[in-house]
C-alpha cells in the first residue's frame, strides 16, 4: 500500500484512456455480432448456429439486465424470467394486433413492440420493487421467486394469453436472419446504456447503496428511488428480450419462463462476475454455446454442465484456490511477461 | 413524533439558545443545531433522555462520556437513523422530525461512523463523488445518454472531488479501491465524503480512533482547518482527551444517556461529576 | 291442516339448511386435515432448509432433490430389490444422511468463507447434478412407488374420512418434530448446533468441533428430507427426476414464511402453507392455487419482513 501512496500524482481521468474496460466491452459485443452475422449472411453458419442467434441475444440481454440488480444494486433476484415473460406476451400481442390491423412491416412493428413490451415489464418491475423496499437478502430473493411463480401461474390460467397451450405467434414469426439486426441493436444499445448509467451520478449512487446502505442514506442517497429505478430499468431490458424471443418462435408458453430459467440467468451473471457487464456477455455466450458443443455426448450433457458449474464455482470462490487463481489470472500473466520483457531489455542495455 | 415537534412552525424562526455552549462569535446568529429534550427508549430502557444542547454556527463541539453512555445513539437520533421517542431537533431553525436519513443529510447534517462505513468496492474518488452527487442536477436521461449536461457535471464533480481530496493530500490515491486503504486513510476519506454533501454541521464519530499521536495531532489541525475553510459547525465524539480538550470550544458529557455536564474544556476538566463518571467515586476507590 | 303442512315445510327447510351447514363444516374439516397433512410434508422439508440455513447461512437449493433421491431409493429397494418396506425406509434414510454429509464435504465446505451467492450457485449445480444422475439411472418416465403400508381409513361420523396415508404422515411428522425439538434443546449436540449457528468462531473457541457439527446438521436435514420423501411417496405414489423441485421450492417458501433459521418457524410455516394451499384449492380456485399461496407469502413478508417467527435483527450503526 505504502508504495502506491507514494506514487506521483496522476490526474488523468479513466475515460481519457483509449483502451479502458468499457471500450473493450463494447468492442467485444460489436465484434461478436459482426462475426456472427457475417457467418450467417454468407450462409457459412450451420443450422444450429442460425437457430442459436436469437436465443444467445436474449440471454445476453437477460444477463446484463439481471446484473444491474444483482451486481450493481446487490439484491438477489430469483424471478427475472417473469419480466421476460410479461414482455414476450404483451409485445407479441401488440405486434399481432398491429400486423392484423395495419399490416405494418417488421422494421416499425418490432421496435414498437419492443418498447411496449419493455414498458409493460417496467410496470411489473415497479410492482415487484415495492416489497423490495422493505426486504433484504434472502427474504427479497424468496419474494422475487414467488413473484415469478405468480406471473407464470396467472398467465397459464388466463384465456387471452392462450392458457397452458401457449400464445400463438405464428403470424409474427420471423426467421433468425430477419431478427438478427434487431437483436444486435437491442444488445448493443442496452450494453451502452448500462455502461453509461454505471459511470454517472446515478450509477455511483446505486453501487453506493450496494456497498453500504446506511452510509449511502447518510450521504444523501434516496435508497427507495434508486432501488425502484434499477428494478424498473432491469425489467425494461428483460421485457425487450421477451419481445425478441416472442418473435423468434411460433408459440410462447409461460411455463418456459420459470424458476429454472431465472436460475440459469443468475448462473450466467455470477459466473461472468458480479457487476461486470463484459463478464455477463461472455458468460451468456459461453453458457449457451457450451451445451450445444456437448451435444455429441447428449446423455451426459447436463451432467457435465452441472459438474462444470460446481467446479467453476469452487475454483472461483473457494479461499483454498486463491493461490491457484492468482497463478492463472490473465492480468497477472500479462504483468509477468511484461516484467520478464523489461528484465530482458535491462540486460541488453 | 412528539407533539412538540408537530406544533412547531415550519418556518424559520430565531430560537433563543436554550442551553448555551455557543462561542461568542456565533452568539448573535441562529444556532445551527438546537436539540431539546431528545430521548429514545429501547424496550423500556431510556437509552438517551432529556438531551438538550445547542451548537453555534461555526462551533467545534465535543460529546464525551464513558463507553455505553449513548453517544453514538445521540448521533443516530440526530440523523434519524433511530426515530426519537421524545423531543425535538431544529436544524437551522427547522424541525427534522419525520424526515428520512437521506433528507436529513440534504438538510445539512453529515456524519461519519464509529465503525468505518465506506463504499469499499468503489474508488476513493468515487466515494467523494457520491457525496457530491446532491450538488448537481442530472436526470436519468442525462445519465443514460451522456448528454452535454452530463459531461459538464462530470467535469465539475471531478474538479471538486480532487479539490476535496486535496484537503488531506489524497489526490494520488484517488483511483485506489476505498476498501484497500489503510485505516487512517479510510477515516479521512469518510470525513471528506461527509464534507462533500455540503453540510451545515458535521458529526464525527471517534475520528481519531486507531490513530497514533502524530496522526491525531494532524487530524486536530485538519478539523480546525475544515471548520475555517467551510465555515461549518463540527460535533465530535472522541475518547482522546488531548484532542477533545485541544480543539473543542464547548463540551457535553454524557453518562447513562443523560447529559451530566456542559461547558468549556476548562469547566469540564475540573467538574466533580465528570471525574466521578469516568473514574468512579472517590470513596469506592479508597475502599478498593 | 294447512298450517301443519306449512310448519312441516319450514322445519324441513331449516333441517336442510342445517344439514348443508354440517356438510360445509365437515368439508372444511376434511380440507383442513388434508392441508395439515400436506403442510407437514412441507414442514419436514422446510426443517432441513432452515437448519442448514441457521448453521451454514446458506440456501441449500439441492435440498429438494434429496427428497427425490430418497424416494428413488425407496422405489429401488422395495419395488426392484423386494426388500421389506421398513428395510427400504431405513436404507433410504441412511443413504440420504450420508449423501447430505458427502455433499457438504465436497461442495460446500470449501466455500464456507465465500459469498453466499457463490454457495447458492454451487447448490444449484449440485441440484442439477442429482437430477441428471437420476435421469441417467432411472430415465425420465415416472416410476410408481408400491404401497408400503396398508392402513385402513378412519371414519368419523358420516362424512369425515381420514385416509391411512394422512394418518401416517401426521403421526410421523409429530414424532419427528418432537424428537427434533428434544434433540435441539436437550442434548449436548443440539446445544453445539445452536452455538455454531449463533457464532461459528466463538463456538470454535469453546471447543466445539464446528466441521463435525455442520456435517451432523446436514445429515439431520437430509434425514428429514428422506422422511418427507416417504410421506410424499405414499401420498403421491409416483416419482420423476424433477419430483423434488416443486416441493423443494414450496418448502423453501415455507421456511422463509415462518422465518428462516427458526425451527418452530419452519414447522408453522410448512403447515400454514399446506393449509392455505388446500383451502384455496377447495374454496377459491384450483388453477390459481400457486398464485394465491405465493401471494399470501409476499403479503406476509411485506407486513412482517423477517417471516412469522423470524428474529428482527437491528443493524448496529
Amino acid at each position: 500500500m505504502a508504495t502506491q501512496i507514494n506514487k506521483p500524482l496522476e490526474k488523468t481521468p479513466i475515460s481519457k484512456k483509449l483502451l479502458n474496460k468499457d471500450t473493450i466491452t463494447v468492442f467485444i459485443v460489436v465484434a461478436f455480432y459482426a462475426v456472427y452475422s457475417t457467418l450467417i449472411y454468407t450462409n457459412t453458419a450451420g443450422r444450429q448456429m442460425l437457430n442459436m442467434a436469437i436465443t444467445i441475444s436474449c440471454y445476453i440481454l437477460m444477463a446484463v439486465s439481471l446484473n444491474l440488480v444483482v451486481g450493481f444494486l446487490g439484491e438477489l433476484s430469483l424471478g427475472h424470467a417473469a419480466f421476460m415473460s410479461v414482455g414476450a406476451y404483451s409485445g407479441s400481442m401488440l405486434s399481432v394486433a398491429l400486423l392484423q390491423s395495419t399490416a405494418m412491416p417488421l422494421y416499425i412493428r418490432l421496435p414498437l413492440a419492443m418498447i411496449f413490451g419493455g414498458l409493460v415489464a417496467t410496470i411489473f418491475g415497479i410492482i415487484i420493487g415495492i416489497p423490495v423496499l422493505r426486504l433484504n437478502g434472502d427474504y427479497l430473493a424468496i419474494v422475487t421467486l414467488a413473484f415469478g411463480e405468480i406471473v407464470k401461474n396467472v398467465i397459464i390460467n388466463l384465456d387471452f394469453t392462450g392458457g397452458a397451450i401457449g400464445y400463438d405467434t405464428k403470424a409474427i414469426y420471423s426467421t433468425p436472419k430477419a431478427l438478427l439486426p434487431y437483436a444486435a441493436a437491442a444488445v448493443i444499445i442496452s450494453v451502452l446504456l448500462i455502461i453509461n448509467l454505471a459511470k454517472s451520478k446515478h450509477g455511483r449512487a446505486i453501487t453506493a447503496v450496494r456497498d453500504n446502505k446506511i452510509a449511502a442514506s447518510a450521504t444523501g442517497i434516496n435508497i427507495t428511488y434508486y432501488k425502484l429505478m434499477v428494478f424498473a430499468f432491469s425489467a425494461f431490458i428483460a421485457g425487450v428480450a421477451g419481445v425478441l424471443w416472442g418473435h423468434s418462435l411460433s408459440i410462447i408458453k409461460a411455463a418456459k419462463f420459470d424458476f429454472n430459467m431465472s436460475i440459469e440467468i443468475l448462473v450466467i451473471v455470477v459466473l461472468g462476475g458480479m457487476g461486470s457487464i463484459r463478464g455477463s456477455v461472455i458468460a451468456a455466450i459461453l453458457l449457451k454455446v457450451l451445451p450445444e458443443a456437448l451435444r455429441a455426448v447428449d446423455d451426459y450433457r447436463m451432467l457435465i454442465y452441472s459438474l462444470l458449474l460446481i467446479l467453476m464455482m469452487l475454483f472461483n470462490s473457494a479461499p483454498q484456490f486463491a493461490k491457484l487463481r492468482e497463478k492463472l489470472n490473465i492480468k497477472n500473466t500479462l504483468v509477468y511477461f511484461k516484467n520478464r520483457k523489461e528484465k530482458k531489455g535491462g540486460n541488453v542495455e | 413524533m412528539s407533539n412538540f415537534n408537530k406544533n412547531y412552525p415550519k418556518t424559520k424562526m430565531i430560537v433563543p439558545p436554550s442551553n448555551t455552549l455557543i462561542p461568542e462569535r456565533d452568539a448573535d446568529k441562529l444556532p445551527v443545531l438546537d436539540v431539546r429534550n431528545l430521548g429514545i427508549d429501547f424496550g423500556g430502557l431510556k437509552a438517551v433522555d432529556n438531551f438538550t444542547l445547542t451548537i453555534g454556527k461555526t462551533e467545534i463541539a465535543g460529546l464525551i462520556g464513558p463507553n455505553g453512555a449513548g453517544k453514538t445513539t445521540v448521533f443516530n437520533l440526530l440523523t434519524n437513523v433511530y426515530k426519537p421517542t421524545r423531543g425535538a431537533i431544529l436544524l437551522d431553525g427547522e424541525p427534522t422530525a419525520g424526515k428520512e436519513p437521506y433528507e436529513i443529510n440534504k438538510m445539512g447534517i453529515a456524519r461519519t461512523f464509529q465503525n468505518i462505513r465506506l463504499f469499499n468496492e468503489m474508488t476513493v474518488i468515487d466515494n467523494v463523488k457520491v457525496g457530491l452527487g446532491g450538488s448537481v442536477k442530472e436526470n436519468l436521461f442525462d445519465a443514460l445518454f451522456h448528454t452535454p449536461r452530463y459531461r459538464k457535471n462530470e467535469k465539475m464533480l471531478n474538479e471538486k472531488a480532487y479539490e476535496l481530496l486535496g484537503i488531506f493530500g489524497m489526490e494520488d490515491i484517488a483511483k485506489l479501491k476505498a476498501g484497500n486503504l489503510p485505516y487512517g486513510a479510510q477515516r479521512r476519506l469518510e470525513i471528506l465524503r461527509a464534507l462533500a454533501t455540503k453540510p451545515k454541521i458535521l458529526l464525527l464519530d471517534e475520528p481519531a480512533a486507531g490513530m497514533n499521536p502524530s496522526e491525531t495531532a494532524e487530524l486536530m489541525e485538519n478539523i480546525r482547518r475544515i471548520r475555517d475553510t467551510f465555515n461549518i459547525a463540527i460535533m465530535l465524539i472522541e475518547h482522546d482527551m488531548n484532542l477533545v480538550m485541544g480543539i473543542c470550544e464547548g463540551i457535553a458529557v454524557l453518562n447513562f444517556g443523560q447529559i451530566i455536564a456542559k461547558g468549556t474544556p476548562d469547566d469540564i476538566k475540573n467538574n466533580e461529576t465528570v471525574i466521578e463518571a469516568y473514574l468512579g467515586r472517590k470513596e469506592n476507590k479508597k475502599n478498593a | 291442516m294447512r298450517k301443519c303442512v306449512y310448519v312441516g315445510f319450514i322445519v324441513k327447510n331449516i333441517l336442510t339448511i342445517i344439514f348443508r351447514k354440517v356438510t360445509q363444516v365437515t368439508n372444511l374439516i376434511v380440507t383442513l386435515i388434508q392441508g395439515i397433512s400436506l403442510g407437514s410434508i412441507y414442514a419436514l422439508i422446510a426443517l432441513g432448509y432452515t437448519m442448514v440455513y441457521g448453521i451454514a447461512k446458506m440456501l441449500n437449493f439441492a435440498h429438494g432433490d434429496i427428497i427425490m433421491v430418497g424416494a428413488y431409493l425407496i422405489y429401488t429397494s422395495v419395488a426392484l430389490a423386494h426388500c421389506s418396506p421398513i428395510l427400504g425406509i431405513l436404507i433410504s434414510v441412511a443413504s440420504c444422511a450420508l449423501l447430505g454429509i458427502v455433499i457438504e464435504f465436497l461442495a460446500y465446505r470449501l466455500l464456507r468463507r465465500a459469498s453466499s451467492l457463490s454457495v447458492l450457485i454451487t447448490a444449484i449445480g449440485v441440484s442439477y447434478f442429482l437430477q441428471n444422475i437420476a435421469l441417467l439411472v432411472f430415465g425420465s418416465e415416472p416410476k410408481s412407488i408400491p404401497v408400503l403400508f396398508n392402513i385402513p381409513a378412519i371414519q368419523i361420523g358420516n362424512s369425515i374420512t381420514i385416509t391411512g396415508e394422512t394418518m401416517l404422515t401426521l403421526g410421523l411428522t409429530v414424532i419427528i418434530m418432537t424428537a427434533l425439538t428434544i434433540f435441539i434443546n436437550k442434548t449436548k449436540l443440539g446445544k453445539a448446533m445452536r452455538a455454531v449457528s449463533e457464532d461459528k468462531d466463538a463456538a470454535m473457541l469453546m471447543g466445539i468441533n464446528v466441521n463435525r457439527t455442520i456435517s451432523i446438521t446436514f445429515a439431520i436435514g437430509s434425514i428429514m428430507a428422506a422422511f418427507a420423501s416417504l410421506c410424499y411417496g405414499i401420498s403421491y405414489t409416483y416419482i420423476k427426476p424433477t419430483t423434488g423441485s416443486m416441493p423443494g421450492i414450496k418448502a423453501f417458501t415455507a421456511a422463509v414464511f415462518g422465518g428462516i433459521g427458526s425451527i418452530p418457524g419452519a414447522m408453522l410455516g410448512g403447515i400454514l402453507l399446506g393449509v392455505i394451499e388446500k383451502l384455496s384449492m377447495a374454496y377459491i380456485s384450483t388453477q390459481f392455487t400457486d398464485a394465491i399461496v405465493f401471494g399470501v407469502l409476499i403479503l406476509v413478508l411485506i407486513i412482517k419482513p423477517t417471516g412469522l417467527l423470524g428474529k428482527q435483527i437491528r443493524e448496529k450503526v
